[in-house]
This record gives structure tokens, C-alpha cells and sequence, in this order.
């Protein structure tokens, strides 16, 4: 029962961590790398303006995210747009963004584990017999809540529709008048305040640490890889997958092995079957 | 409204004369041809003796030599196969991981252990690397992204080769002359050889995988071998500086693996220019002491590393080795259109 539970809630948090990344490659074909960065960057602003700033977390919060979509925004505009298409460009890029971010965080003074934030609420329920804390309730919900309002978004709003015509035939979408660089800024904007979201809620249970950035990268990434990098069914399915095969491995081996099990699962993946679990096949665009 | 123009390059004279066979012809041709090489070469050769009076600074300038050459192996596996690798430390570790064991537990010499390090380190990265070869673009870079980082967390958890103190006690050199021409000779050659390499048969096809491998497989050549042997060029060139460098400072260490050399080496290719062989070596000579002048201000100097390189990649994308051979070889001016 243990496992079970606190799988689905480590799935749910993986769910958090790479549906940003997995949105705006889904839209964009733009991998963000800098995904990591904007994550921990969140979470050092939400400390700020809840520590030292005083301010309640429910105001904190959406001034957070929205940093989040500004820095978002501003790579795009800034640095993505004139990379556009040259696939390594983007990716070196948007990683020395997020060097920078991080680094320049850690020369800012972030070190040590001292930082922490506020949970949401601390109490415990029992389910089956299982101490679940209400923060880690929170993520459950919270991450299904995410994963509906992006649905919805991107069903029944005029933006959403555009993200979604962009993300299926870029050329059809751009010849009925959608703006592809207007939606690709949405799109990272978007990507980045979820990758924000997941910071609030989820470094209530550790700490604001620059580490955190580097690990949520490659989270992010083996999920996305191993559900197929731009499938959002398959992020969904690979969160869940890799979060109970990471919760095993913590409950029965070593936690170092962690790493360990998403690592190989990028590099089993992409050798077997670089699309994921639902990726489409592009046999050319992807292996000779 | 304005006039519109048009900036018009034109190849010098004395290029066109020193292209064909008549080079030879006068001492100014001459020196046109061979004075950048010479320039590089002797500036090169001439660093440990300039650079005498102060041993951190001749050790800088042989962190130079092996992020020159990490940069050139990425430069050539990017720009010449089409295998964008961010893995530069993946070489440079097992490289590394591999001389020492040669000296640790066989009590190999370095004239020995350098070389078999060297050799038995591309061997071992090209099988590793041979399952991902078909992979393009983004997932090739994603892949190989993830190999250090796995051999890091691997080493970490197994406690395999030493988990994580690594190997010491490796025999260094005999004395500061050798390690340090060693190591310059063999990057200077290394690139000359490189260069002449593509330029020969073998290097056509290897290009010709990078611009269309759809075509190199329609004339019957195997790509996945094709690319094969040139990881196994590249990785020479990372298992070489990893070996080198681990009996520099006679121990290896999970830090051998470590993103900064993976990222370093690109960004002094980005910088000096990629597709031409020599601008990682300028990159590398730019960007490693930059960065020990800024080893004070701690994480700053990364900041300021991937602000250069990102300002590089968005606004001057040609780097400043084709920037300076356009200059070189073209005159420029500009014409109404």
C-alpha cells in the first residue's frame, strides 16, 4: 500500500517537474533547457518575497509565476527567436540561460539548505491506513488540476487552439494566420510559469537549492524521452511509469540509484525507441 | 527613401594567385599562405618559455591545450559528422579513467599509459556510443548529454574504479619541458592531421554523411560505420586530453565526468568559430584564462561564460575564426543594389 500511494504521489510530483517541458516542445519543437533554472528561479523568488517580504503565500504565489512567464518570455524574444530552427543553437542556448540563471543564483548568496517554503497546510491524513501529508495531497491534485487546465486550455480558448494548430502543422496553422513566434511565446511563457507551479508546490517538501535545477532538468527530459518528446499522453503515462519504478528503487535499493534508473531509462529509450512510449514514428527525422 | 545597398565581398587577389599551383611564386605569397599557421604554431610552442616565471599560468595554458582539445572533438563530430555531442566529458573521463588504471594497477610508464589510455578510451566510447549512432540531431544531443551524467551516478552508487576517490598515486612526468611540449605538440599536430585527414577521401565521405546520409546510403556506403570511425577519431582526441591530464595532476576523480568540461569546450567552439578545425583552438585560448581571472568571484565566472557563449550563438554565430578569415581573404565594400 506504501508503495502505491507514495509512487503515485512521486509520479504525480514528476508529472509537475516536466509538463512545462514537455508543453512547449510539444508546441514549439523548442527543447527549453533552462526549464531547471526557471523552476529553482521560481522558487527563490517565492522565498524572497514570502521571507523576507512578508507577503501571505497566496500573493506570493501568482507574483512567482508570473516572474516565471516574464523569464520566459523574455528567452524567446530575446535569445530563441533568432535561433529558431537550428536545433543545437536552441538547445546550447537556452542551457547557458540556465547555467547562468543557476550559477548566478548560487554567487547571489543561494547556498546551503537553509531556505525552504511554507507548505500549503501541515496536517496528515490517513489513507488506507497510510500517513499522507497535505502537501503531498496537494501535488496529487494539483497535478491532475494542471494536466485538466492545459486540456481545457487548449480545447476551448481561442490562444489554446492556436497552440495546438501550431504544435500539429506548423505551415496549415501559419496559413490560416496564426502567429507561430506569438504562439511560441505563449508557449514558453506558458511552460515556464508550469515549471514555477511545480516549484511552489513541490520545494515545500525539500529545499531551494541550486542542485534542484540540474535534477529537474534531467527529470524533466526522461520523462519526455521516454514518453515520446512532444506527447503530452505520453508524459502523463511516463510520469507514472518512472515515478513507481523510482519509488521501488528508493524503497528496495539505494536512493543513489535514482539517478541511475532515470538516466538509463533516457539512454535505453532513445536507443530502442527514440519516439517513446507514444511518440509518432519520424523513422527519417530521428534515425538513418 | 534611403538607397538601398548591398555590402559586396570579393576575394583578394593574392588569395586567388596563393589558391592554385603558383603559389610558390614570391615570398609575399608565401608568407600570405603560411604566416597564420606559423603565427598559431609559434605562438603555440612559444608559451611554455613566455610563460616561465609563473607555473600557474604554465598550467593554465595546458588547460588551454585540453579544452582545445575537447572543443576540437566536438567541433569536428558537430561540424563535420553531424553528431552534435554534449558530452565532452564522457571522452575525456573514460580517457582519463583508463590511463589511470594503466598506471595504478599494471605500473605502466605515462609514455605508455598515455597512449594505451588514449586508444583503449576511444575503443571503449565508440562501442558505447555505436547504439545511439543512427540518432540525429536533438536526441544524439540529449543522448550524449545523459552518458557522463550516468557514469558519474554509476560510479557514485556501484563504488566501481575507485567510486568516488577515484584513483592516485599516478606516476606524473619525468619533468615540466616534457608534460608541457608534450601535450602542445601533440594538439598542434593533432588539428594539422585532423585538417589533412577530411581532406582526404575518407574525409569526404564523413562530410558527406553530415549534408545528406540519405545519399551516402543510396551509393552503398555503410553510415553507421561511417559515423563509427569518426567517434573513434573524435574520442582519440577527448580520451587523449583525459589521459593527459589525470598525469598532470596524478589523480582522477567522478570530477573527470563533469558537465563543466562538456560545456566549456563548446563554448570555446561557438566563440572561435565552428566548421574550422582552428577556432576552437582561439575559443580555448580565449575563454580558459578569462575564466581563471575570474576563479575569485567563484559561480560568477560560469554566469559570465554562459552569457558569452549565449551572446556568441545569438549574435555572432560565425565565430571569430571565420570572421577573421573572411576579413583575411576578402576586401569588402559596399555597391548600390
Amino acid at each position: 500500500m506504501d508503495i502505491l500511494i507514495y509512487g503515485f504521489i512521486q509520479s504525480s510530483a514528476l508529472l509537475l517537474m516536466a509538463f512545462g517541458f514537455s508543453l512547449v516542445y510539444g508546441v514549439s519543437r523548442l527543447p527549453n533547457f533552462a526549464h531547471g533554472a526557471i523552476y529553482v528561479l521560481t522558487g527563490f523568488v517565492t522565498w524572497g518575497l514570502v521571507q523576507r517580504l512578508g507577503l501571505p503565500l497566496a500573493v506570493a504565489i501568482p507574483l512567482g509565476l508570473t516572474t516565471a512567464a516574464l523569464v520566459g518570455v523574455a528567452v524567446y524574444q530575446l535569445v530563441l527567436r533568432r535561433v529558431r530552427g537550428m536545433e543545437v543553437s536552441e538547445v546550447i542556448a537556452t542551457y547557458a540561460i540556465g547555467l547562468a540563471i543557476l550559477e548566478g543564483l548560487r554567487s547571489l548568496g543561494l547556498r546551503g539548505t537553509s531556505r525552504s517554503l511554507p507548505v500549503f497546510s501541515d496536517g496528515v491524513v490517513f489513507l488506507f491506513d497510510v500517513p499522507v501529508d497535505h502537501q503531498r495531497v496537494a501535488v496529487v491534485i494539483l497535478g491532475f488540476a494542471m494536466v485538466a487546465a492545459v486540456w481545457l486550455f487548449t480545447r476551448y480558448t481561442r490562444i489554446g487552439l492556436a497552440l495546438k494548430g501550431i504544435a500539429q502543422d506548423e505551415r496549415a496553422a501559419m496559413m490560416l494566420g496564426i502567429d507561430s513566434d506569438l504562439t511560441a511565446t505563449v508557449a514558453v511563457a506558458l511552460g515556464s510559469a508550469l515549471a514555477g507551479l511545480g516549484a511552489v508546490i513541490l520545494l515545500p517538501l525539500g529545499s531551494v537549492v541550486v542542485e534542484e535545477g540540474y535534477k529537474i532538468l534531467i527529470y524533466a527530459i526522461a520523462v519526455c524521452v521516454v514518453g515520446g518528446l512532444g506527447s503530452w499522453a505520453g508524459t502523463v503515462a511516463a510520469s507514472f511509469v518512472l515515478g513507481y519504478s523510482q519509488y521501488i528503487t528508493v524503497a528496495y535499493g539505494k536512493p543513489h540509484y535514482q539517478m541511475v534508473v532515470m538516466l538509463l531509462a533516457i539512454i535505453t529509450t532513445l536507443m530502442v525507441r527514440p519516439s517513446g512510449f507514444f511518440g509518432k514514428q519520424k523513422q527519417l527525422e530521428e534515425r538513418v | 527613401m534611403a538607397q538601398a545597398r548591398r555590402k559586396e565581398r570579393i576575394d583578394r587577389g593574392i588569395k586567388v594567385r596563393s589558391d592554385s599551383i603558383y603559389a610558390l611564386s614570391s615570398w609575399e605569397e608565401i608568407a600570405y599562405l603560411l604566416g597564420p599557421r606559423a603565427l598559431l604554431i609559434g605562438g603555440f610552442l612559444l608559451l611554455p618559455v613566455v610563460l616561465l616565471p609563473s607555473p600557474y599560468w604554465s598550467r593554465v595554458a595546458l588547460s588551454v591545450c585540453v579544452v582545445a582539445l575537447l572543443a576540437v572533438s566536438f567541433d569536428f563530430l558537430a561540424n563535420f559528422v553531424g553528431l552534435v555531442s554534449l558530452g565532452g566529458a564522457f571522452f575525456y573521463g573514460i580517457g582519463g579513467y583508463m590511463a589511470a588504471v594503466a598506471s595504478t594497477e599494471l605500473g605502466l610508464p605515462p609514455v605508455v599509459a598515455i597512449p594505451a589510455g588514449t586508444v583503449l578510451g576511444a575503443a571503449v566510447c565508440t562501442l558505447l556510443l555505436v547504439p545511439c549512432l543512427p540518432l540525429r540531431g536533438i536526441y544524439f544531443a540529449i543522448i550524449t548529454l545523459m552518458y557522463p551524467l550516468f557514469m558519474t551516478r554509476l560510479i557514485e552508487a556501484t563504488e566501481i574504479l575507485g567510486g568516488t576517490e577515484g584513483f592516485r598515486g599516478i606516476t606524473g612526468f619525468s619533468s615540466r619541458w616534457t608534460e608541457q611540449y608534450g601535450l602542445i605538440v601533440v594538439t598542434l599536430a593533432g588539428v594539422f592531421a585532423l585538417r589533412r585527414f577530411l581532406a582526404e577521401d575518407a574525409g569526404l565521405v564523413i562530410r558527406a554523411v553530415k549534408d545528406n546520409d540519405q545519399a551516402v546510403r543510396a551509393s552503398g556506403i555503410n553510415v553507421t560505420w561511417t559515423k563509427a570511425k569518426a567517434v573513434f577519431v573524435a574520442a582519440l582526441f577527448g580520451c587523449f586530453a583525459g589521459a593527459y591530464y589525470v598525469h598532470m595532476y596524478r589523480n582522477v576523480g567522478i570530477s573527470s565526468f563533469a558537465l563543466d568540461l562538456s560545456i566549456m569546450p563548446i563554448a570555446a567552439t561557438v566563440i572561435g568559430g565552428s566548421g574550422t578545425l582552428v577556432g576552437p583552438l582561439i575559443g580555448a585560448l580565449l575563454l580558459v584564462p578569462l575564466s581563471e581571472l575570474l576563479r575569485d568571484f567563484g559561480s560568477l565566472r560560469i554566469v559570465v561564460y554562459a552569457l558569452v557563449l549565449t551572446g556568441f550563438v545569438v549574435l555572432q554565430s560565425e565565430g571569430l575564426m571565420n570572421f577573421a578569415t573572411r576579413k583575411y581573404q576578402q576586401f569588402e565594400r559596399w555597391v548600390r543594389v
